[in-house]
């Protein structure tokens, strides 16, 4: 190999050159060697567990002009995190060329997230003169699965769930020709030698026939489908059906929890506005649903989401769901396939036996899934996405983040909305979504992420960060998992610093946490805090007035039960009267809740954001049950006017008093208005106005008191259309630097990286 | 209250001498039937037939001490009685030690002794020796009574975890958490249509006669504290299986279902004081199950579960098709939704 004599020119270097990030399945070695031969170098690249190793032999200026290059033009989807070289003695290579993958010791190569379809790969689907005509599993270096395909690293076909699959002569062909788009990717299949679909019924039995024509005629006769995706398996129906969104919704036990469509752009625009940062994520590779704001003539049926405004809509991003809307059918329903409160179904068996009750057909196929991913989800509000659940497309992408740890930390999340996060270096390696974990089903997907993510990223957490709450699932796991230390973090501390590390900030800030209900330092149920800190530890500075919820976790179900708390709590008589004439249907309970409240028995004390939102929805007569988590505080937030028009309504008056800001004033004004007939749409707006008054009065006194400047917004009712826009208007004018979310949610889901940051900055205080 | 009369409990009454004389004569005496007792001698004294004894103690404290279905002095007996009948014994000879509150009305004390002697009959056993102590007002709450029983266990008996097996069926001799629901409604006042009754009940006939019919009894348990989920989940520990529980076959009445749903409560973390869980060969499930309905407090008896090799969990299969994990009650349960 080495023809030193010949190399021994002069200015003729080797440079070793490894780089890390996202390099691999992104078409990164066939762009070195196009560059490399661009350049006339001499040398190899391959994939190694630590990234993409080149040697490159050439001039010195040569090999620094190819460098220069790499950094500026790498491919679209890659991404570099670190690049680094040695100068070696050159050793005479005669050519450029890729070669195998080697593992090394450390494992630093990203796995890329799964790739939306790309535009070559649909064209040729759709072309019959293309040997990729038809075929559901089309894809190329652009496009196609990957996190939910792999089980190793390097990332490599043996690696995943393709290896099944030898590639024929053609196929290969294109796999070992540096000049084709599917030079090297991974997964590339065609009809001949990839997985197959197959259509069969409850039985699992085959239905005969031409799957796609079959699976369109029975959509159009009003018949649901499981549909094995990228990340699990979907269950379809045609949206404009309203019989078949009724038997669904029947079935899948989901009352009113909104139901997320496919279809194309074009479609999209005729029944809800899409602006261009909405388009710009609808046709992203991550392929997000994205919650986009109906046409005021839209005439798609209530039932896909009642009593909203909105509707989440995602592109086909891959090329089976292609297919199945280039037929009869222009919009479909593409809701996850679960039982109520279970993961998705992942496996053919499995699923059989998990939607059997729900599908009338299954169309599945013979590639496994390997890691169980669900839809993401983002709001584009303003000019701001808020990504509401960071799924399939972003993960395994790491969040960078200010601190740096020497050893790894896990953060193990919450128990809803539940992801976690492997903190490595300054890279937070968020997990996808978990979901619920109050089932052995949730712990086991939690569990078997967690290994796979550990193999992925090739770590072993040290330090572990879970929430303080004694009944949390996801704390009993964490304390079972073996660390040098365990750090019990506080719910609302942990979205604080979720949303600094979201923004890569490590300095004291005013923490704004409007949230659901998370367990305090003083055994009470949090929820709206202001809060000082940075990312080892806070204060709480102000909060919400104590109320009861009578019957606990059963009135986080009900909303009316914490309207009759905050009613005896701030009208006494007047309010038990109203209780009475508000919610006389339900009888005997309505007496049950007031013993509740009154003698304290199993009604936890709470200064929840989201309990005082679903008081005000029970007391306007909108949601009495929440059938999904914050439908009542999301029907209020439906309710309000135009943000322009909006903030001029003057707010309900409330006071502080020491640390707590007393609501009291809110529910005698709205109990006065409702009296005075006063539309709901003007009572809900004064009331999103108040909280904002209460936020801004809050952080005003801290601000005067501390000089802190910098404040970040977390939890849960961050969501909120409404309160979003207008404290992004509000607190920046008032002179502060405003900090929100904007890679991971703010919601819950966001917990596991303010866990793993907070733990991290513990562990290296005490070594 | 008449502070002087004879009406109401006097500090007097558990100081030895005359007042506590006329306790003992006029009330104890009158209701608890026993001519060991009846000797009034400083221990009690009785022979002992061959075999292996069991012996337990349990001291009971009632908010409020009467209750829909009964009253702490039932709640004295029954406890005691039951926890030496689901330890595979015979249960003969109880003690009685009654404190206090000062000021307690004697017609409460007799309606408490009185339902004692009721349940001792039921359950066949004898007060054989006590003690009174009267304390300050505001040093107690009314009454407190400790019971200590002792029984002879069944010959051939043998009940313990290490008899459980995978495979071994999960058994309740009837419907949960009556008795929870029926002292918090007393105590704070709930009132729901159909009151729930406590099922506060001697459990050592029925028991009694499950282990004379079936060999394959591996071990019993009261649910009481804690309710079924508790108990199950000490058993898993104990013994390092997993126990999987059946929602759809958990019997648990529609009034307590109703009552428990509006007090935020679960059923099966709810005290009993009449039910008992089984474990029990496979084989002999079945034929246990007929058993139990043929006595009076096993009319609604079912298997609702079954052991499994595991690591000491306890799963619930649940009517909506997840599988929930049971863990110890952990204080008060506070909402996790967020
Ligand atoms: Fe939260
Ligand atoms: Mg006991
Ligand atoms: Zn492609
Ligand atoms: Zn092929």
């Amino acid at each position: 190999m080495a023809q030193r004599s010949n190399a021994e020119k002069k200015g003729i270097v080797r440079y070793r050159i490894i780089v890390k990030g996202i390099v691999q399945g992104v078409g990164f070695r066939p762009f070195i060697y196009n560059l490399a031969r661009f350049y006339r170098l001499k040398g190899t690249v391959a994939n190694t567990s630590q990234g993409v190793l080149i040697e490159a032999e050439g001039q010195e200026e040569t090999v620094h002009a190819f460098l220069a290059s790499l950094k500026e033009k790498h491919p679209p989807l890659s991404r570099i995190t670190a690049l680094e070289w040695d100068v070696l003695e050159p050793c005479g290579y005669s050519s450029f060329a890729i070669i195998p993958s080697g593992e090394g010791l450390g494992k630093e190569a990203l796995i890329p997230p799964d790739v939306a379809l790309c535009a070559d790969c649909a064209r040729e689907i759709m072309d019959p003169r293309d040997r990729h005509y038809g075929y559901p599993f089309t894809n190329c270096t652009n496009c196609g699965p990957r996190f939910t395909i792999v089980r190793g690293v390097p990332y490599d076909r043996a690696k995943t769930s393709m290896a099944r699959f030898p590639m024929c002569p053609e196929c290969a062909r294109e796999y070992h020709d540096p000049g084709n788009r599917r030079f090297h990717a991974q997964p590339a299949a065609c009809p001949a030698c990839g997985p197959q679909v197959e259509l069969v019924d409850r039985q699992g039995r085959k239905v005969e026939g031409n799957w796609l024509e079959l699976s369109w005629r029975f959509l159009q006769d009003g018949k649901i489908l499981a549909v094995k995706g990228l990340g699990g398996f979907h269950l379809v129906c045609d949206a404009r059906n309203r019989a078949a969104l009724k038997t669904l919704r029947r079935r899948k036990g989901r009352e009113a929890k909104p139901l997320a469509v496919m279809c194309l752009l074009e479609t999209a625009r005729k029944y809800c506005y899409v602006g261009p940062e909405e388009e710009k994520l609808l046709s992203s590779p991550q392929a997000p649903i994205v919650i986009l704001t109906k046409r005021a003539d839209c005439n798609l049926p209530d039932e896909l989401a009642p009593g909203m405004k909105t509707l989440g809509i995602m592109l086909p991003y891959t090329p089976l769901h292609l297919m199945l809307l280039n037929g009869p059918l222009e919009i479909l329903v593409m809701t996850s396939g679960n039982r109520n409160g279970l993961p998705l179904a992942k496996d053919n068996g499995r699923a059989l036996e998990e939607l059997g009750g729900i599908a009338d057909y299954f169309l599945w196929h013979n590639r496994e899934i390997v890691n169980r991913c669900d839809d993401s989800v983002v709001a584009v509000i303003g000019d701001t996405a808020q990504i509401l659940r960071r799924s399939r497309g972003y993960v395994p992408s790491p969040v960078k983040v200010a601190v740096k740890s020497s050893s790894p930390v896990l953060g193990a999340g919450g128990d809803m909305k539940n992801t976690f996060c492997l903190l490595k270096g300054n890279q937070a390696f968020v997990s996808q979504h978990i979901g619920d974990l109050g089932s052995r089903e949730g712990e086991a997907h939690f569990f078997a992420s967690l290994e796979n993510l550990k193999n992925l990223i090739g770590c072993e957490p040290e330090v572990v960060g879970y929430d303080m709450h004694p009944g949390y699932r996801s704390s009993r796991l964490a304390a079972g998992i073996p660390a040098k230390a365990h750090f019990a973090v506080q719910h609302h501390h942990a979205h604080m610093v979720s949303c600094l590390a979201d923004n890569g900030v490590d300095e004291e800030a005013i923490g704004v946490i409007l949230d659901g209900t998370g367990y305090g330092t003083d055994g009470r149920l949090w929820g709206f805090e202001i809060l000082t800190g940075d990312c080892t530890d806070f204060t709480r500075e102000y909060h919400l007035a104590y109320v009861p919820l009578p019957g606990g976790e059963q009135a986080v179900r009900y909303p009316w039960r914490t309207a009759v708390a905050y009613l005896m709590k701030y009208l006494s008589a007047q309010g038990e009267s109203l209780a009475d004439c508000l919610f006389q249907s339900r009888g005997q309970e309505l007496e049950v809740i007031k013993r509740l409240v009154a003698t304290g028995f199993n009604s936890p004390l709470s200064s929840s954001c989201g309990r005082l939102f679903d008081a005000v929805s029970a007391l306007l007569g909108l949601c009495y049950y929440n059938s999904y988590e914050g439908q009542a505080a999301i029907e209020l937030g439906e309710m309000v006017l135009d943000p322009a028009e909006g903030k001029r309504l003057i707010p309900y008056p409330f006071f502080i008093e020491g640390k707590v800001i007393h609501p009291g004033g809110v529910i005698a004004g709205v109990a006065a208005d409702l009296e005075r007939g006063v539309a709901r749409e003007i009572i809900a707006t004064r009331f999103h106005n108040t909280v904002l008054a209460m936020v801004r009065e809050a952080v005003r006194r801290v601000a005067e008191r501390t000089h802190i400047k910098t404040v970040a917004l977390s939890g849960g009712a961050w969501q909120n259309r409404y309160l979003f826009s207008l404290a992004k208007e509000i607190l920046p004018g008032d002179g502060y630097r405003l900090l929100v979310h904007r890679q991971v949610p703010a919601n819950d889901g966001g917990l596991s990286l303010g866990q793993a940051v907070i733990a991290c900055r513990r562990w290296q205080q005490c070594v | 209250m008449k502070e002087n009369g004879r009406d109401i409990v006097l500090l007097a009454h558990g100081d030895g001498g005359a007042l506590t004389h006329e306790l003992i004569n006029n009330l104890f005496l009158r209701h608890f039937e026993s001519n060991i007792l009846k000797t009034l001698t400083d221990a009690a004294v009785f022979s002992v037939n061959e075999g292996r004894m069991a012996i337990t103690t349990d001291s009971f404290v009632v908010d409020p001490p009467f209750f829909p279905g009964g009253d702490v002095g039932k709640l004295a007996v029954c406890g005691t009685v039951n926890d030496l009948a689901v330890s595979g014994a015979r249960p003969v000879y109880l003690t009685a030690s009654f404190i206090l509150e000062e000021g307690l009305p004697l017609a409460d004390l007799e309606s408490i002794v009185q339902s004692m002697a009721g349940a001792c009959g039921v359950a066949g056993v004898e007060i054989v020796t006590g003690d009174t102590k009267v304390v300050e007002k505001g040093h107690l709450d009314k009454i407190f009574i400790n019971t200590t029983g002792v029984g002879y266990i069944f010959p051939g008996v043998d009940l313990g975890y290490h008899r459980i097996k995978p495979g071994d069926k999960v058994l309740v001799n009837g419907s949960l958490g009556q008795h929870g629901i029926a002292v918090l409604c007393k105590r704070y006042g709930f009132d729901f249509a159909g009151q729930v009754m406590s099922d506060c009940a001697p459990l050592n006939g029925i028991t009694s006669l499950l282990l004379k019919e079936i060999r394959g009894i591996k071990i019993m348990r009261d649910l009481t504290r804690g309710g079924l989920a508790t108990t199950a989940k000490e058993i898993a520990s104990a013994c390092g299986l997993d126990i999987w529980l059946d929602e759809n076959c958990i019997p648990v009445d529609a009034g307590v279902k109703g009552a428990a749903e509006m007090l935020g409560l679960d059923p099966l973390y709810l005290a009993n004081e009449g039910k008992f869980m089984v474990i029990v060969s496979p084989e002999e499930a079945e034929k246990a199950v007929a058993v139990m309905q043929g006595h009076e407090l096993g009319r609604d008896a079912s298997i609702i579960g079954e052991v499994k090799p595991g690591k000491g969990n306890v799963y619930l299969s649940t009517s909506l098709g997840g599988t929930k994990l049971l863990d110890l009650m952990a204080g008060s349960p506070l909402p996790r939704i967020c």
